[in-house]
């Protein structure tokens, strides 16, 4: 069982530029048609700045942090255990390809049902931006098949 | 609403002409659907790409043997993946401009060879904020639902 002491912890900052290269690679891995997500000219035509984060494309960034597993590790929780059982974006303003961005994860909530066969690990990470302009919040939530 | 038809070869040829217009407030209806986005099925190019472009390289993903150790039949699809289409039926919709949040809930397993269609309707409308809020899902050719969740945008 994972130790509620996790409960609140937070995992350290971290920040990251958006790479419109990356953004463009997305496009194309996700099939996109639309330019505005692999073309700046069109994004700007469109009215963003640049090329736009597309919806889900912050948890990747997220998920890349080597801080993501090193919680995991500290838990004790078995990775090939893991299935991602939510997912959630509240976006309060635009992320365009460029912005540096400032992740700040913290654990939550920790619960257990089925008399622990399946425990859940709930995650809430703020974003902000260069500006310290709050971007977005990204609400996770991990189960684990014991 | 601009598009009735996706993934026709008609929109395909249309896509890089047409501009996308906000439909007013007053225009969008509780109980109407939005334009449905059907999907290739799932290949492992396709999920190969994903890995290094979202950033997500579990291994399960994309390797077969780990797949294999972990009880699995073969690779299988990132659910963020399906997420991502899902999505992009949101934003071929409306502009992401106006989107305020999107969540869901992973409900099962997509496979190779799963050919994966998003839709979804509107389910409320809150006059005051001008937002509504839509109830979207995505499932395969057999109608097995991968995932379901809602997603809200602000109109002005």
């Amino acid at each position: 069982m994972i130790s509620k002491e996790f409960i609140g912890h937070e995992s350290a900052p971290f920040s990251t530029t958006v790479d419109a290269g990356r953004l463009q690679f997305f496009a194309k891995a996700t099939g996109q048609r639309d330019p505005i997500y692999s073309d700046e000219d069109a994004a700007k035509a469109a009215g963003y700045r640049s090329i736009p984060v597309p919806p889900t494309f912050l948890f990747g960034l997220e998920v890349e942090n080597p801080s993501a597993f090193a919680l995991l590790h500290e838990m004790e929780v078995d990775l090939v255990k893991v299935l991602h059982g939510e997912q959630r974006f509240e976006y309060h303003n635009d992320i365009c390809a460029g912005d540096t961005l400032m992740f700040r994860p913290r654990v939550v909530d920790i619960y257990e049902k089925k008399g622990g066969a399946l425990e859940f690990i709930v995650h809430q990470t703020s974003v902000t931006n260069q500006d310290n302009l709050r971007v977005a919040d990204l609400h996770r939530v991990t189960v684990i098949r014991n | 609403m601009s598009r009735t038809c996706t993934g026709s070869l008609l929109s395909e040829i249309s896509w890089g002409f047409q501009i996308m217009s906000l439909p007013s407030f007053e225009s969008l209806i509780v109980g109407d659907p939005i334009p449905e986005l059907e999907i290739a099925p799932i290949s492992r190019t396709t999920l190969a790409l994903f890995a290094g472009a979202s950033g997500d390289h579990n291994p399960i993903h994309i390797d077969i043997d780990v797949a294999k150790n972990a009880g699995m039949d073969d690779v299988f699809a990132h659910g963020m993946l399906v997420m991502a289409y899902l999505g992009r039926s949101l934003t071929d919709w409306l502009p992401q401009s106006s989107l305020r949040s999107y969540g869901v809930r992973f409900t099962s397993i997509t496979k190779l060879g799963d050919a994966i269609t998003c839709s979804g309707k509107i389910v409320e409308k809150d006059e005051t904020r001008k937002r509504i809020r839509v109830e979207v899902q995505a499932a395969d050719e057999d109608g097995d639902v991968k995932l379901a969740g809602d997603a809200v945008f602000e109109i002005h």
